[in-house]
């Protein structure tokens, strides 16, 4: 549980860095949520097997990092959290799909294997992207500017306030779980009764807080718009350019082999 | 000046699982008065308190804001003219930045963009939060978001500030802060808590109140004097107004009762197991 509670509590350092003033972190956050919407794309439509293709990918996330001036060991932790997910789907795969299409020498590779690893480079890819996302727009921006992109506003809100909550509410997840475990004596596990009646108890309780929380609102003239007062920021230029040509490099790379291009022109001078 | 008062009468509530919150409150509270509202838990403040600014309708009675009784028509503005500050300051403070939180009230009024700023940083430095403006709300400690809660109501500038135990979860430092800066308020102010010290030293009036009903009416020092009416709604006197229990001899000891537990027995536990 501690873990969960660190790793939690962490996501406030994705804030602080969303406040450093970089060329990446002034542009309008809407040049980067499509950017990163782009690249999501991108990099999920390549085919089950694909791997080399994807590599040259990771110049967009190693970019942003240099550029936003973003430490890249507290990204990399931020990954690990999401590694584990992933590996989860990508497991079964070396098990059921056991053709062989690869062989190194006496070693035959099997198609499972190459898929499950082309998975967790897909994670580490769309994770960090997003991470990075966060990291240069801080989520509040990001929500606004999925408003502007004509998300309908109630979504956004919805998002606004997860964000704003997910603290409270590990919190207060964390300290019921703290609570059975110190008077569960070493018992190890969770049967289903005890923990259905617990996640029941959080249920009512973030009811009982949505309830006060409207309560809140209603009281400060609340009619049913959240309307926010962040910086008019303003799509030009350099929001176009940064867009266009992130978009186009990585049209490129879904369409072409980089990795492959580059072998067979070697291959091909030297013969 | 009208708008300040605060009256109800013969208010009565009753929850719909049958619980009789509120069986008969009438009080008349003045302009620029400080009134303490206290009881013993479950004695009816916080019901009391969500009426004022209309979030639960009476069963029967009224409550007239300034001259007018409260009726849905008139709800916004008597939401505006009563500032909440509800006890958990992260039910109040949902928005992503302090600036945007203390700025929710005068946009749903709205205000133009300029009158919205100056609103916000009078609020901010009215609270000594000012360098707080841009900070995400849960990166604030307690007593910083208390005070920013206050502001949150401050901004829209209301003539009656109703709190509920303002002073809960502080640490004696900021909850020195804090009643500090109660006590510079203008406003007519409504406050309820279990800290007793806080209202002795905040409110010239306080109401007890006691099974739904107002028990006393009357000065602080009056009430906090009377020791049957303070045993009967299981009240305590103010710690300022006890006798030290080191130095003083006419110190009253608290009543012996029994214990609640068995104390254990010298012999050795049996174990059956």
């Amino acid at each position: 549980m501690l873990a969960i509670d660190g790793s939690f509590l962490d996501f406030k350092q994705l804030d602080l860095l969303a406040l450093r003033q970089t060329a990446v972190h002034r542009l309008d956050p809407r040049a980067k949520v499509l950017t990163t919407l782009c690249f999501i794309v991108c990099v999920v439509s390549f085919d089950k097997y694909q791997i080399s293709a994807l590599l040259p990918f990771l110049i967009y996330p190693v970019t942003l990092i240099a550029v936003g001036d973003l430490p890249p060991g507290y990204i990399l932790r931020k990954m690990l959290f999401v590694l584990p997910f992933a590996l989860l789907v990508g497991l079964f795969n070396p098990i059921f799909d056991r053709q062989v299409i690869l062989q190194i020498g006496p070693l035959d590779i099997w198609g499972g294997w190459v898929s499950c690893l082309s998975i967790l480079l897909r994670a580490i890819l769309t994770a960090s992207a997003a991470i990075i996302l966060v990291a240069i727009t801080g989520f509040p921006a990001i929500c606004e500017a999925l408003e502007k992109l004509k998300m309908p506003q109630a979504f956004a809100v919805q998002l606004l306030f997860l964000y704003r909550y997910i603290f409270v509410l590990t919190d207060e997840g964390v300290r019921t779980a703290r609570a059975r475990q110190l008077r569960t004596f070493g018992r190890r596990g969770l049967d289903l009764r005890h923990f259905s009646s617990l996640v029941g108890h959080l249920l009512l309780r973030t009811w009982e807080r949505a309830e006060r929380i409207h309560m809140a609102m209603l009281a400060r003239g609340f009619s049913g718009e959240v309307h926010s007062t962040h910086k008019q920021s303003h799509f030009g230029k350099p929001e176009l350019i940064f867009t266009v040509c992130w978009v186009a490099l990585f049209i490129l790379l879904r369409l072409y082999n980089a990795p492959q291009l580059l072998g067979s022109l070697f291959t091909g001078s030297m013969q | 000046m009208s708008h300040h008062i605060v009256e109800t009468r013969h208010l009565k509530h009753i929850y719909p699982d049958g619980t009789i919150a509120l069986k008969d409150v009438s009080f008349r509270i003045e302009h620029g008065e400080s009134v303490g509202i206290i009881g013993a838990n479950g004695a009816g403040k916080s019901t009391l308190l969500l009426h004022l600014n209309g979030y639960l309708t009476a069963t029967s009675g009224e409550i007239i804001i300034g001259d007018d009784p409260l009726t849905k028509q008139n709800l916004a503005v008597i939401r505006r003219t009563v500032g909440m500050v509800f006890q958990d300051p992260d039910d109040q403070l949902f928005m992503p930045t302090v600036f945007d939180d203390v700025a929710f009230g005068p946009i749903n009024l709205g205000l133009s963009r300029a009158e919205i700023e100056t609103r916000v940083s009078e609020a901010l430095s009215r609270v000594e939060a000012g360098a707080l403006r841009d900070k995400p709300p849960y990166h604030l400690s307690c007593g910083e978001k208390k005070r920013v809660a206050i502001a949150t109501v401050l901004s829209m500038l209301p003539e009656i500030l109703v709190l509920d135990e303002p002073t809960n979860g502080l640490d004696p430092y900021a909850r020195r802060l804090l009643i500090a800066l109660l006590k510079g308020f203008h406003h007519t102010r409504i406050v309820t808590s279990h800290d007793l010290d806080m209202i002795f030293e905040l409110c010239e009036r306080t109401i007890v109140l006691h099974e739904g009903e107002v028990m006393a009416d009357g000065p602080t020092l009056e009430i906090f004097r009377d020791n049957a009416l303070l045993d009967t709604c299981r009240l305590e006197k103010p710690l300022a107004m006890q006798g030290c229990p080191v130095c003083s001899p006419e110190h009253r000891p608290l009543p012996k009762k029994p214990p609640l537990v068995e104390p254990h027995s010298r012999k050795p536990h049996q174990h059956n197991h």
